[in-house]
């Protein structure tokens, strides 16, 4: 790999890694936003919407750095990657340019009503601003994956003049059966970033004994929803992305499980450092058997090692992938832990005194987003060495005419800037979180007051 | 088909530049027009909430351009490499300055992101009006269709310029000043009393520079560029362009005497599409021109995306807007009226 290729890479991979650290949270909270917002109609009880207006506090202030660091990324197809952009505009241009017009328009329409209008609406109303906002981020969501899914599993084009790609169906691109599993999967994703979220700051106030009776909702929605998310994050999307992606990318599947060599009946390797030069695992703690069987569904079946293709095709880099992979799963495996533990003392009605379990609920917020994280770096580092799997390896791709020294100028430039809006957010969340829910006012905060027209 | 979408695309931007442009302006003027910090709370009350939707048109047509241009979108984005990531982080600066200030309580802080706002809001002015200069002007594209250029090399145009040179530098002044003025002619339909009078001020102030600013401009493009003439006298139909330049700055200046605030501002809106449409009445079918050699323009015919693609988007498109341009007319209603003096709270 050239200078010139890694630092593009590293230049893409910083600045979308950092970007998705806000909107898996915009997705999943905005969920959350409507349940709150939904349970305080059906009981007509007015600490839903206080609730609720806690959260869209935090949401507003998320939802920013989402907006300013996502614009980079429509940028950065353009100005890093020219050649791909140029030979697969016509296709993933397509949901690109849908993502502007069916949710963007949506989303920053209706948040402004959402943040700044509750007084002047009615609940209903209100309620309806939260949905179209999530419905906005939801939409958005989709588009995004669509664009991701045919660059893992390209479906719906012809080859055009100069190798270039052209849409020969835009249904199939749509409906790419890549992007509906991996849409499922990352959603599901998205709200468990969002409940530990929730239900963390709900075990935070229970722990410190201030905002109790916030605290309880907020632990009552939160495990609730993410007991739900983090199950239907392993089974049934996790393990259909799994299986699919045996089928399809099953180089991809060999690294990520560290199997070197094919083999009947393949384990499961729970840990483990893989040796690439001796192409084995070291200090292996295996299943045997079980790698099969999730992927083809019985204990014998054959599963095609790394020696199986040549090492052209290999994922570049296979530790990364390695380690990516059995971070999210492990994580995951966590999630589901953790949030049963509390569902069944929530349900039992002891969660809020169980100052034990409490503890690993708060402790475990940060979590989520490192395991969302490291599945997007298994599926991206994965996809290597195509940009477009298969077809377009990733080499061929970059700009042509930009050095290496420009590259590496921008890459430190984003660098900084995010390191400045890092702890901008922190210290604003920090703020929010330690003012409280209670006596929540309506937000009428100084972009939004009132008009002297009302 | 092609040509549908170089006219969908221009009409995007010159939406993007009309409804952005007034809060690029606002954010360019309201250090000097608030004195104190209620005045500038009550200048960016008056953007606060439809701000971020109008950078949408930004977003949107970028995308747009991706999928119906494939080519330009490549060659453009990659040779303006370091001009638009600086673009990029104005954007970031001005968006979390505008909307991370409110959550501060101290008056260092609200003074701090101001100045953010305020120093995104004009550079990004300023470079938007250099990113279509060059765009007239024309840049370096090789046999490969693409190029690279540096942010500057001696101010002077030519054969292999630099992003900054004279000519840039003019349109980038211009877009300053004809957006301080749209932000200017914004305000005074949104706020009312002294804050009123000072923004009345500035706004017949600009007034004169924006008119000396757009004849020297147009005058240094047909110098610069003869080519663009040609396609006024084969067609003369795009002459309602430049008509419309000029009847606008006179209305302008007419509605502004008479007091009438809604039509100061539709006059200001009409201006920049005048001036927009008419640049890109000039370059059609080009899309790109190149200083090296015409035959290694960027055109309509050589950059557009497959039929079918561009068929297709034709029906999401049109789909996609109409609802967006429902939610504009919905949420401007929401927010219709004066912004009281003081925070209500």
């Amino acid at each position: 790999m050239t200078n010139r290729e890694l630092f593009d890479r590293l230049h893409f991979a910083f600045t979308i890694s950092y970007h998705y650290l806000y909107p898996q949270l915009t997705m999943g909270l905005a969920l959350l936003i409507v349940v709150l917002k939904s349970l305080g109609l059906r009981r007509d009880d007015s600490r839903y919407d206080d609730a609720a207006r806690f959260w869209a506090r935090i949401f507003g202030i998320n939802f920013v750095m989402g907006v300013v660091t996502g614009i980079p990324m429509e940028f950065q197809f353009g100005t890093n990657w020219s050649e791909f952009s140029r030979l697969t505009g016509s296709v993933i241009g397509q949901p690109l340019a849908m993502e502007g017009a069916f949710s963007f328009f949506l989303e920053s329409a209706f948040l402004g009503l959402f943040l700044f209008r509750e007084r002047r609406l009615s609940r209903w109303a209100h309620w309806g601003t939260a949905v179209a906002v999530m419905a906005g981020s939801w939409l958005s969501g989709y588009f995004i994956i669509v664009t991701d899914a045919w660059m893992q599993h390209p479906v719906g084009f012809r080859m055009g003049p100069g190798g270039s790609f052209d849409v020969s169906s835009f249904l199939q691109l749509l409906g790419n059966p890549w992007a509906l599993i991996q849409y499922a999967h990352t959603m599901c994703g998205a709200v468990v970033t969002a409940s530990f979220v929730v239900s963390g700051v709900g075990a935070l106030y229970m722990l410190l004994r201030r905002h109790q009776e916030y605290a309880q909702i907020f632990l009552r929605v939160g495990v609730t929803v993410g007991t739900i998310a983090s199950i239907l994050q392993v089974f049934p999307t996790g393990d259909l992305h799994g299986k699919y992606m045996a089928r399809h990318q099953p180089v991809t599947t060999a690294a990520m499980e560290g199997l070197f060599q094919t083999e009947k009946g393949a384990p499961i390797v729970l840990v483990g450092q893989p040796d690439v030069q001796q192409q084995r695992i070291d200090n292996p703690v295996a299943i045997n058997d079980l790698l099969s069987f999730l992927a083809y569904g019985t204990p014998r079946a054959t599963v095609q090692g790394l020696d199986a293709y040549s090492r052209d095709q290999w994922p570049t880099n296979i530790s990364i992938v390695y380690y990516a992979y059995h971070i999210m799963v492990g994580l995951g495996t966590w999630f589901v832990a953790i949030m049963l533990a509390a569902a069944v003392f929530l349900w039992r009605g002891r969660l809020f005194v169980t100052r034990w379990l409490l503890w690993p609920l708060m402790l475990s917020v940060p979590l989520p987003y490192i395991a969302n994280i490291a599945g997007w770096v298994t599926a991206e580092t994965g996809r290597q060495p195509w940009i477009v799997y298969g077809l377009l390896r990733t080499a061929a791709g970059y700009s042509p005419h930009i050095s290496t020294g420009n590259v590496l100028f921008t890459l430190l430039g984003f660098m900084g800037m995010y390191a400045v809006l890092s702890i901008l957010f922190l210290l604003l969340v920090w703020n929010v979180i330690s003012a409280g829910p209670e006596n929540e006012q309506p937000c009428i905060g100084s972009t939004g007051a009132p008009v002297a027209a009302s | 088909m092609a040509t549908i979408w170089f006219w969908l695309v221009a009409l995007m931007l010159t939406v993007y530049v009309v409804l952005d442009g007034f809060d690029l302006g606002v954010g360019a003027l309201h250090f000097i027009v608030g004195r104190s910090r209620p005045e500038r709370n009550t200048l960016l009350r008056t953007i606060g909430p439809v701000w971020d939707g109008n950078e949408v048109w930004l977003i949107a047509a970028g995308g747009t351009l991706y999928f119906a241009f494939p080519l330009l979108y490549a060659a453009a984005f990659s040779g303006f490499y370091l001009p638009l990531m600086i673009v990029l982080w104005l954007l970031i600066l001005r968006g979390i300055g505008i909307e991370l200030r409110e959550h501060f309580e101290s008056d260092l802080w609200q003074d701090f992101f101001d100045g953010l706002f305020f120093i995104g809001s004009g550079l990004l002015a300023f470079f938007l009006g250099v990113a279509l200069a060059n765009v007239i002007r024309g840049v370096p594209i090789g046999p490969d269709l693409s190029f690279f250029l540096p942010l500057w090399t001696n101010f002077r145009t030519g054969a292999h310029p630099g992003i900054l040179d004279w000519y840039t530098v003019l349109g980038g002044l211009l877009a300053l000043v004809a957006l301080a003025e749209h932000g200017a002619l914004y305000l005074l339909m949104k706020t009312d009393g002294l804050l009123r009078q000072r923004v009345r001020r500035v706004a017949q102030r600009l007034s004169g520079p924006l008119a000396g600013l757009t004849a020297a401009s147009l005058l240094a493009t047909i110098w610069i560029r003869p080519e663009s003439v040609a396609n006024y006298l084969r067609h003369p139909i795009g002459f309602v362009f430049p008509a419309g330049v000029t009847a606008a700055l006179i209305l302008m200046r007419l509605f502004m005497r008479r007091g009438n605030d809604a039509m100061i501002f539709a006059a200001s809106t009409a201006y920049l599409a005048a001036m927009l449409l008419g640049a890109a009445f000039g370059l059609d079918p080009v899309l790109m021109p190149s200083t090296l050699n015409a035959a290694q323009d960027i055109t309509i015919a050589n950059a557009q995306a497959a039929p079918y693609g561009l068929t297709v988007g034709l029906v999401w498109w049109g789909f996609g807007i109409a609802m967006a341009v429902a939610y504009f007319l919905f949420v401007y209603r929401m927010f219709r009226g004066r912004v009281q003096a003081s925070p209500s709270h």
